[in-house]
């Protein structure tokens, strides 16, 4: 069985899942686990987004 | 004249804690089985999220194709490779056994799959640390 992930699609499956491990591993209460998480999500998406965008301007 | 920093008196150092048994099975099953270390420790819900999660991960390494690396002792990435596809633990050694993951990188996604396996295995090894310090209590 295969599966065809788009790249941002497979962006954002691994920032979600990286970013639980890191919440979890990191922090020690649970409102900072889920703060950090969300923190790193948003980091690894952000410069995903920031990148592709930047690759796009020096394409053109 | 006596220096004054020698006249400091250093802190007390933390009283050395004794190695439980706990400190060594629960790193020991958490690199076999993700997650496996926090649960027997009773962190239910974060051992099942670190079971989900890399678990999840390095399945889908294997379905977009990713490549699982063998012991070598060829190139530095290669080796780097299988330190990090060693980290998944008994999905690693399963993987190894059922011959999966051998084909050649045909395409991008495969290679993302690749690193996929390789995350997996280096958040494991993370995952591994954390069950450590709650065995040894410096973590609750």
């Amino acid at each position: 069985m295969t599966i065809q992930l788009t790249h941002f699609s497979a962006a954002f499956v691994f920032a979600l899942f990286a970013s639980i491990v890191f919440g979890i591993t990191h922090r020690e209460t649970t409102r900072d686990m889920l703060r950090y998480g969300l923190y790193c999500f948003a980091m690894f998406l952000g410069g995903v987004l920031l990148a592709g965008w930047a690759m796009w301007l020096v394409r053109r | 004249m006596a220096n004054s920093t020698t006249a400091k008196t250093k802190p007390a150092a933390a009283p050395a804690q004794p190695a439980s048994l706990m400190s060594i099975v629960a790193p020991a099953v958490g690199w076999l089985i993700p997650g496996a270390g926090h649960i027997i420790q009773r962190r239910w819900i974060r051992g099942g999220l670190l079971f989900v999660s890399i678990g999840t991960l390095f399945v889908l390494g294997l379905m977009m194709q990713g490549h699982i690396y063998k012991a070598n002792g060829g190139d530095i990435l290669d080796i780097l490779g299988f330190v990090g596809d060693l980290g998944a633990g008994g999905m690693y050694i399963t993987t190894l056994a059922m011959n999966w993951g051998q084909g050649a990188i045909a395409f991008a996604i495969a290679d993302y799959g690749t690193k996929f396996m390789i995350v997996a295995g280096l958040l494991n090894f993370i995952a591994v640390a954390d069950a450590y310090h709650i065995a040894i209590g410096k973590k609750q």
